[in-house]
């Protein structure tokens, strides 16, 4: 084969691959059109009950009117934001814990068997994570921690059965956390030796030289790993139709301990909940505008992450 | 990486180590003394948990598993002792992991080829490059539907079965489902086989092309050989990525518990036919689905785990046997 071919072949894969996704994202953009047209901005607000409009699509049939491509997301917005940033919030600071105590504190033998069993954990599917939760952790949240006195005072609106906040946003952390550990750990372990012995030299103590050494000359990595994670985060689907209770319900900080029992269900749950439906042309548009929503805000989120890191970056080598 | 470390870790311990550091911590600050037991707190949560996350997955699994419930295919039933076994959604499994790697590696280890040895015009290359971090970073449910609305067109009707009335393509089949999972899988053998390429040095190819060899002769001759087991530690990592993931496998399969063929041709007929996965498999099983059958969900994920942790080895076992053959460059 001649070179000239052999560069156009090798091309032609590149080529696809960003044809593909030029495709993915303009099929799902034009198919989300006539949602975001009969809604406005007002797609985005609250207001109704998501779950009853999702089901009025199906029935509306082949044929919709206008008023059946009324959609208000905002419950399922906010519940993927409320357990994406409850989750990534809690797993930086796990991670960033958990690097120093596996890079810095942990004796070498206990090491040995952390960093493989850290990199298994994020390789385990969200199907296996969800399992777990739905089969433990929301019997055992329904049996001991929801008192009958909550059960009763939001009967009327919901019911408290286990699955909710709580339990998403714990499972969802145990999903996240061990690659922002893996990442980390990666980071923390290539810092110079030097860099922390310089300081160790000025006389400050170690856990100071790790904390104002070290950790600071990762922070780009500890970015980019919350930038991974808060991707993961955002699209994972089934495990959280598994153990969110499946309600198209804004979950209110203000109920106090409440808030953690009641039950949301983030966008990506409810794709893949109503992808069942997809033949009516109503949920079609609807389906496809939430996936829109999603992959811009992965984008966006992508994007972000960058430009954080090289701001970070010219910090540091000023 | 898992790898020795070379910088940084605590040192062997020389005698009277502890006693010096007991000696220096009543000097640290509360808030310092603070951050190292909460370090160290996490650490031994962290140990904990996971330990009783695989101890309780691999229990389970071995009372539910059983040779039988490997080799009889799943049937429907309310009763669970004729719900039969996971044979189906392994074979399942099998075949999605095979279609999305033939459909994926070409086009990676091409894609980053193109970008290492020529990326001529650059803004292509760099359109090439932003793209595939799109797809990485973009939700798997995203690509899924995509992927439906996609196969269901009636040019792809050769693709998976048609409504008997000639109305719409089902647009769910074996085919459906592995390529778009190979977009699943085309950033991780795309990136490890990238970086590879880019560490071979500049004078490898030089004197390959000192020795008369085109480009193509170098790419085909050195290069490959050269950067094989990171291709391979890309896939098995991808292969990982399918076999995990659940939100592709619901939409675009079909979920039916056996392998259904859609067509009488023998093997083509399963490539257009609907089945399931494990991971389907385990979410229709779970309570949420429409099967509620916890023992067979126990099992299905557990020799899913068994696939993984398989497949973790793997990636290992080539990191170890490259780190040992490896020349100095």
């Amino acid at each position: 084969m001649t070179d000239r071919r052999a560069e156009l072949m090798l091309g032609a894969a590149a080529v696809a691959v960003v044809l593909i996704i030029v495709a993915m994202v303009v099929f799902i953009a034009i198919s989300a059109w006539p949602s975001f047209q009969y809604n406005g901005l007002k797609w985005f607000g609250s207001g109704g009950d998501i779950d009853a409009e999702l089901g009025d699509m199906v029935n509306a049939g082949g044929d919709p009117t206008a008023a059946d491509y009324r959609v208000r997301a905002w419950p399922l917005i906010y519940a993927t934001a409320l357990t994406t940033v409850l989750a990534v919030l809690i797993g930086v600071v796990v991670a960033v814990l958990a690097a120093i105590f596996i890079v810095e504190l942990a004796p070498p033998r206990v090491r040995a068997i952390i960093v493989p069993v850290v990199r298994l954990l994020a390789a385990v599917p969200s199907v296996v994570y969800g399992l777990v939760g739905i089969l433990v952790l929301v019997p055992f949240v329904n049996d001991h921690l929801i008192s009958e006195n909550q059960r009763e005072s939001v009967a009327y609106v919901i019911t408290l059965n286990g699955p909710g906040v709580l339990v998403s946003v714990l499972i969802l952390t145990l999903m996240i956390t061990p690659i922002m550990i893996a990442l980390t750990v990666d980071a923390l372990s290539a810092v110079p030796r030097g860099w922390r012995e310089g300081a160790l030299a000025l006389g400050v103590t170690r856990w100071r030289a790790v904390m104002s050494v070290s950790i600071r000359a990762i922070r780009p990595a500890i970015v980019a790993a919350a930038v991974l994670a808060s991707a993961r985060a955002l699209g994972e689907a089934i495990m959280l139709s598994m153990v969110s209770g499946s309600k198209g319900f804004a979950p209110q900080p203000w109920d106090g301990v409440l808030f953690l029992f009641e039950p949301l269900r983030p966008l990506a749950a409810t794709i893949a909940e109503q992808a069942e439906g997809i033949q009516a042309p109503a949920l079609k548009a609807s389906i496809y505008a939430m996936a829109l929503v999603l992959l811009v805000s992965s984008l966006m989120l992508s994007v972000g992450g960058s430009l954080i890191k090289r701001s970070l970056r010219l910090g540091t080598a000023r | 990486m898992s790898t020795a470390p070379t910088t940084g870790g605590p040192r062997a311990t020389p005698p009277g180590r502890r006693q010096r550091l007991l000696g220096e911590l009543r000097l640290w600050r509360p808030l310092d003394l603070l951050g190292v037991v909460a370090a160290w707190t996490v650490g031994a949560l962290l140990l904990l948990v996971a330990a009783s996350l695989l101890l309780y997955m691999g229990i389970k699994g071995l009372q539910y598993v059983s040779l039988d419930l490997l080799i009889t295919r799943p049937q429907p039933g309310a009763d669970q002792s004729e719900t039969g076994g996971i044979l189906d959604p392994i074979l399942g499994t099998l075949m999605i992991i095979a279609i999305a790697t033939a459909i994926a590696l070409p086009l990676a280890v091409g894609a980053a080829l193109w970008i290492v040895e020529y990326s001529r015009p650059r803004w292509l290359a760099r359109v090439v490059e932003s793209g595939i971090e799109v797809i990485a970073g973009a939700p798997s449910i995203a690509i899924a539907i995509f992927g439906l609305a996609i196969f269901q067109l009636p040019i792809f009707s050769w693709a998976s079965f048609s409504a008997a009335d000639g109305g719409g393509v089902f647009g769910r089949s074996f085919i459906a489902a592995g390529s778009v999972m190979s977009l699943i899988a085309l950033p991780s053998i795309f990136a490890t086989t990238r970086e590879a390429l880019q560490s071979v040095p500049r004078h490898v190819r030089e004197a390959s092309y000192g020795l008369g060899k085109t480009k193509w002769a170098t790419i085909r001759r050195v290069l490959l050989p050269t950067v094989k087991p990171d291709i391979a530690t890309g896939t098995a990592l991808g292969m990982g990525r399918i076999a995990g993931d659940t939100a592709i496998i619901v939409l675009l399969l079909g979920a039916t518990l056996q392998l259904q063929a859609g067509s009488g041709i023998p093997g083509v007929g399963t490539l257009q036919g609907t089945g399931s996965t494990l991971t389907s498999y385990v979410y229709n099983n779970s309570p949420t689905g429409e099967g509620n059958a916890p023992e067979k969900a126990y099992a299905a994920a557990f020799v899913l785990m068994l696939l993984i942790i398989g497949l973790n080895l793997l990636v290992a076992g080539i990191g170890r046997r490259r780190a040992g053959t490896d020349l100095p460059r």
